[in-house]
């Protein structure tokens, strides 16, 4: 059983849709940032759906390579954003981005 | 062969390298004397800076395409290397005075400068990837560094979350990219889209996406909500140095992915970086006449100046102008990166240690106060406006002159008109500077000072006798893939 590639793409699709809504809408600093992780992850499995459609082609190697460094940087990202978080929750009381305003604009 | 890239690459190899070990040394440098630690930091951007102009002139492709070495990348890194010589010497005593004075203030910045460079020899979707992240985490990271002062780690969280968003975009661009040209090299998209009829949609849309990303590390209207935020929130030595890095590096992947890589698409990324370009100056300069804070006022000028270097695509996009295009962004971006140290420098005198003394306002009295510094401070505000015989002159002429060769007439007519706009502002504080009383207190910190004449200098220098600069900005031609 095979699944067609232009099913994969469409779920990216809708999985990096999903994740940028979420960053508009979602008001907690937490969900904002799972958002963002989704749009990764949805550039990573539209990234491995192509690869898949290319066959064994070399090329398509870079993009399942291409998968791991983003994998790696959405790790490192994490790390940074975590600890901002906590360091804003620990003199706020909150991570909701609305009660970070004191800079207008 | 390995061995040989390897050697190519020297300057990134010395900058990432010496920061890797520098964070362990640091570990081991007593915290009173951390001036250690920004003395073996600067000392290995000389080095790196040693190298990259030994490399200079240089064109070739490294590592099976992943890097390329050509005079565009040397000239960029020599950019880097300086203002990052220029930052460490502005932030030295200026975190002392705000006590924030930590070691890994100068290694980050390293590490920033690292992705950069590698930013500027990019030959591939992936590695233009990899430099932005490297480049931004860094900054992510220092605009947070007055913690816990809510304005910075306010400032952090924006620039955080709004650039990890933007990464999210670029990301699927290039997924989309990869998907229609079954690569991520940009030699290899060239190949691909000169192949076939023409250049399919959804490497369109891949391509708009990537724009969204980098569009918004350059601070480009209408990607440019986070700029006044974190500029005014992060402490002003991470500013100075965020607003001329991480825009030249914004650029440095916008002109070589498009000129180099996406020619072939030239009708479509034509129009809307021309439109991009005309919304950038005309909001960057109006917006900035309401602003009381210099840092607020500063960082609308750095948009408004974004939209100028943005000018240098939609030019670039006309069969034949692209090599000037290239080169009057490059001039500019140098310009750019010397009269904005050297303004950030002034305000960096200016503001108290509790981060009062911001207010355009509080310039009343410089000109009698300190005679030189406010001259030097005149200077800036005349080459941000651009004005002869200031660097500033040169570099808006040449982006002018270039568009006007691609018969983009109307745009280069926004960029005098919108030029003319930001006269008011910019000589406002060259007016509240001698005409007003007032008894400013200042800093007067040798290192500080030091690199505001530096930036006057050089400002007035090659406003004069931009010779030098301009044969430079000639050897810095991207080549061909």
């Amino acid at each position: 059983m095979n699944v067609p590639a232009s099913y994969v793409i469409a779920l990216s699709g809708v999985l990096f849709t999903l994740g940028v809504l979420g960053v508009l809408i979602r008001r907690n600093a937490i969900v904002i940032f799972m958002s963002i992780e989704l749009m990764l992850n949805s550039a990573n499995l539209a990234l491995v759906g192509f690869a898949r459609s290319m066959g064994p082609a070399a090329e398509a190697l870079r993009g399942q390579v291409f998968v791991f460094f983003v994998i790696a940087v959405a790790a490192a990202e994490v790390a940074v954003g975590l600890a901002l978080i906590v360091a804003i929750f620990r003199s706020k009381e909150s991570i909701d981005i609305d009660l970070v305003n004191s800079l207008r604009g | 062969m390995l061995l040989e890239d390897l050697l190519s690459i020297l300057p990134l190899v010395i900058v990432a390298g010496w920061a890797t070990i520098l964070v362990i040394i640091d570990l081991f440098i007593p915290k009173e004397r951390k001036g250690i630690t920004a003395a073996l930091a600067a000392l290995g951007l000389v080095a790196a800076a040693v190298a990259a102009i030994l490399q200079f002139g240089q064109s070739k492709t490294l590592f099976g395409g992943m890097l390329l070495l050509d005079g565009f990348a040397s000239f960029l890194q020599i950019l880097f290397l300086g203002a990052g010589l220029l930052a460490i010497a502005q932030a030295f005593d200026y975190l002392r005075r705000r006590e924030i004075e930590r070691g890994e203030y100068y290694t980050l910045l390293m590490f920033s400068i690292s992705g950069m460079m590698l930013m500027s020899m990019a030959g591939d979707l992936i590695v233009i990837f990899i430099a932005l992240e490297l480049l931004s985490i860094p900054l992510y990271i220092l605009s947070g560094f007055a913690r816990p002062q809510p304005v910075s780690e306010e400032a952090a969280l924006k620039y955080f979350i709004l650039g990890a968003f933007a990464s999210g975009f670029m990301v699927y661009g290039i997924a989309l990219i990869f998907g229609t040209t079954a690569t991520t090299s940009l030699a290899g998209i060239l190949n691909a889209f000169a192949a076939s009829p023409g250049v399919p949609a959804l490497a369109m849309v891949g391509g708009a996406l990537v724009l969204v990303g980098l569009g918004f590390k350059v601070a480009a209207v209408p990607f440019h909500m986070w700029t006044p935020d974190v500029y005014v929130g992060a402490p002003t030595s991470v500013t100075a140095f965020m607003s001329v890095g991480a825009k030249a590096g914004g650029f440095a992947a916008l002109l070589r992915m498009l000129i180099a890589a996406f020619p072939d698409a030239a009708a479509a990324w034509g129009p809307v970086t021309m439109w991009i370009a005309a919304l950038t100056m005309t909001w960057g300069n109006v917006a900035a006449i309401a602003q009381s804070n210099i840092k607020r006022m500063l960082a609308y000028s750095s948009i408004a100046h974004a939209g100028y270097i943005f000018m240098a695509l939609p030019s670039a996009a006309v069969a034949g102008v692209a090599p000037e295009a290239v080169r009057g962004a490059l001039f500019y971006l140098m310009a750019y990166a010397i009269t904005n140290l050297g303004a950030w420098g002034v305000v960096l005198a200016m503001e108290k240690a509790e981060g009062a003394g911001l207010e355009i306002d509080d310039y009343a009295g410089l000109g009698k106060r300190r005679p030189i510094m406010a001259l030097a401070m005149a200077l800036f505000m005349l080459s941000f406006t651009g004005v002869p015989p200031t660097v500033g002159f040169i570099g808006k002429f040449y982006l002018f002159r270039a568009a006007i060769d691609a018969n983009l007439i109307w745009l280069a007519l926004v960029g005098v008109i919108t030029s003319l706009i930001s006269a008011y502002y910019y000589l406002r504080v060259v007016v509240v500077m001698y005409m007003r009383p007032g008894e400013p207190e200042t800093q007067n910190e040798p290192l500080l000072n030091s690199t505001v004449w530096l930036a006057a200098i050089g400002t007035f220098v090659f406003g004069v006798l931009p010779s030098p600069l301009l044969a430079l900005a000639h050897m810095a031609e991207l080549i061909r893939l």
